[in-house]
């Protein structure tokens, strides 16, 4: 397997409320801030090679969350000067963005691309340690919602997303995994700058491939059927030509109607019925990354 | 010769509306009631007069809980009777207008039901909810839901709590009658939920077409959950929560909660008991709109009413 060297990381951000209404990111870097000193004193104390490095910040923003707002332009400028700049070696070298969907995804982590090995490291890591729910990999080859593009603004960033919670609402059961999950990457992040080989191998990842809306009258455009109940909470499972998709208000049953199989995500997410997704569908892919390990200067 | 004295004889009801969209998030009773303004087929039965209606158009627009105010709160003696001027809340308004559509509240001329349609983040399932536990068509009619429904459970919340009682839309009617079903996210239509609600709503219009037909309902017993306390998240000094509902009592809506039972889990793992004295049955576990309300659940006990026969009044 090849051995790859890569940089150092040496500042990460992680980041809740981009969403403000997706409340599990918002409460687990607020207690990240508060146990941040505890943190950094004790690796004051060890000496530890990170605590040279390492510059830990940490954004909790509540913020409204309308779309053509121009409070998320100033944001997204002000977030740009604190994170950036966007391709400079000042620049962020990990983003962390924490998200909450409706739909049940268990923990999954989003990229824009499918060649960062060190987030895809982190996924496998993360795969290997989390048992609680089911870890998936989904990568989107464009760009789906602008919250995303937070973690392009740095060197390597990803999403995590979990779900199901209704928006407004903060799960102790969903925090508990997300924390873990944050602890779990910074712990990576950890043993990856102090010189940890981290084995290459083969990882299961969601490539994105389109978007389905829901039945809609053609003259008002509301919707005329809903995901249907065997569909509803199936998130990844195999969709295959003929299983049911929508429930029509009348009662009838539309089906998935394509020869090739394909898995849905994100069904019934809040937040894509203005945006004309009832969900997503992706294909599986095998990524193969090599194994790493941190460049030494 | 006496069980004749024991069936109270009530007025026939004959103007009923159903309301969705109190809240412009909850979608069940917004897509439902939508559905019957355009085709209501579905919600016709004899000698009844039945008007679908969306309460809070603009909330419903922007798929938010309210513009300026919740006005499922809005309904109170003072908002009623407030004068017509400008900069009142858009909720007040509104208020005001359907008290005249629909009401006035207290009025003979007021509707004689109203059915208000709404969705909970809580694991709730189907719930009716009462303002009164003397309103004896409204508890045969709960009685009726109840059975009609079963194996399907229904569960009764009574609110007749002096303090924590609140002036409903649906209070413009003489016989209000509150439907939540959950768990649903706001803004998500579930089809599951969407069915459950639809489905009581059958059943009850079934019940006043029979009753306003002569049909004689026998006495019956509605075991409830009467209203006792509400129960606010632990807060610091700048008011902000600092720990979560319990994964023990998330999702236990109307299951009992003893002394000693984990409550809350605070955000750095700590648990919090439930140190009441009685077993009480908590509902409302956990509901999105409510964090702002200062509540993370109610407590309520368990309580059983009886109603009399009812039959419909002779001319």
């Amino acid at each position: 397997m090849a051995l790859v060297f890569l940089p150092a990381l040496a500042r990460m951000a992680v980041c809740g409320g981009t969403h403000g209404n997706e409340l599990s990111g918002v409460y687990v870097v607020q207690e990240m801030e508060r146990q941040r000193k505890d943190l950094l004193d004790h690796y004051i104390d060890q000496n530890n090679f990170l605590n040279q490095a390492v510059n830990m910040f940490f954004s909790a923003v509540n913020c409204p969350i309308t779309d053509s707002s121009p409070y998320e332009v100033w944001r997204a400028q002000e977030l740009n000067n604190l994170l950036g700049l966007k391709g400079s070696t000042d620049a962020t070298d990990i983003i962390c963005d924490l998200h909450n969907t409706t739909s049940n995804m268990g923990l999954t982590l989003i990229h824009y691309t499918s060649s960062d090995w060190v987030t895809l490291h982190i996924c496998k890591y993360l795969q290997t340690k989390i048992t609680k729910v089911p870890v998936r990999v989904l990568v989107l080859d464009v760009p789906i919602s602008d919250a995303y593009s937070l973690e392009s603004v740095s060197k390597h960033g990803f999403s995590l997303e979990i779900g199901p919670q209704p928006h407004g609402v903060v799960r102790a059961d969903i925090y508990i995994i997300m924390k873990e999950a944050v602890d779990l990457t910074i712990d990576w992040i950890h043993k990856f700058n102090s010189g940890t080989v981290f084995e290459g191998g083969d990882v299961e990842t969601f490539k994105f491939i389109k978007s389905v809306d829901y039945p809609r009258d053609p003259e008002t455009r509301t919707l005329t059927a809903a995901i249907h109940p065997q569909l509803q909470d199936k998130d990844f499972c195999l969709l295959k030509r003929g299983d049911p998709l929508f429930l029509s208000f009348s009662g009838e049953t539309v089906n998935y109607k394509e020869e090739e199989t394909l898995h849905p995500f994100f069904i019934n997410e809040a937040a894509y019925y203005e945006k004309g997704i009832a969900f997503h569908l992706g294909k599986k892919m095998m990524l193969t990354i090599p194994t790493v390990q941190v460049q030494k200067d | 010769m006496s069980s004749r004295t024991n069936i109270s004889c009530l007025q026939e009801a004959k103007r009923v509306a159903i309301f969705g969209g109190t809240h412009g998030n909850e979608m069940s009773g917004i897509t439902l009631v939508n559905m019957w303004i355009q085709n209501s087929a579905e919600i016709e039965r004899n000698g009844l007069v039945i008007k679908p209606f969306i309460s809070n158009p603009r909330a419903v627009e922007k798929c938010t809980r309210y513009i300026d105010t919740d006005l499922n709160r809005a309904f109170t003696p003072e908002n009623l009777s407030a004068p017509d001027v400008e900069g009142l809340p858009y909720e007040v308004q509104r208020a005001k207008e359907m008290n005249r559509m629909f009401g006035p509240k207290g009025s003979s001329d007021a509707y004689d039901a109203i059915f208000d349609l709404h969705n909970t983040t809580s694991n709730m399932g189907s719930t009716l909810i009462l303002e009164s536990s003397t309103d004896l068509f409204n508890l045969q009619m709960v009685h009726y839901i109840k059975k009609a429904m079963a194996p399907h459970t229904c569960s009764v919340l009574l609110n007749e709590h002096p303090q924590l009682k609140y002036s409903t839309t649906r209070s413009v009617a003489k016989h209000p009658i509150g439907l939540e079903v959950g768990p649903q996210p706001q803004g998500v239509l579930r089809s599951n939920v969407f069915e459950s609600m639809r489905t009581i709503l059958k059943h009850a219009l079934d019940f006043i077409e029979l009753f306003n037909s002569g049909v004689e309902f026998p006495p019956c017993t509605v075991d409830v959950f009467r209203v006792q306390e509400r129960m606010d998240y632990p807060r610091d000094t700048n008011g902000n929560i600092t720990a979560m509902v319990h994964p023990h009592l998330q999702d236990c809506d109307w299951e009992p909660l003893n002394r000693g039972d984990p409550m809350f889990l605070t955000f750095d793992g700590r648990t919090v008991l439930y140190e009441g004295a009685n077993t009480v049955y908590p509902t409302f576990i956990n509901e999105a709109a409510y964090y702002e309300k200062q509540q993370a659940f109610m407590t309520t006990c368990r309580e059983i009413l009886a109603a009399n026969a009812i039959r419909k009044a002779c001319k």
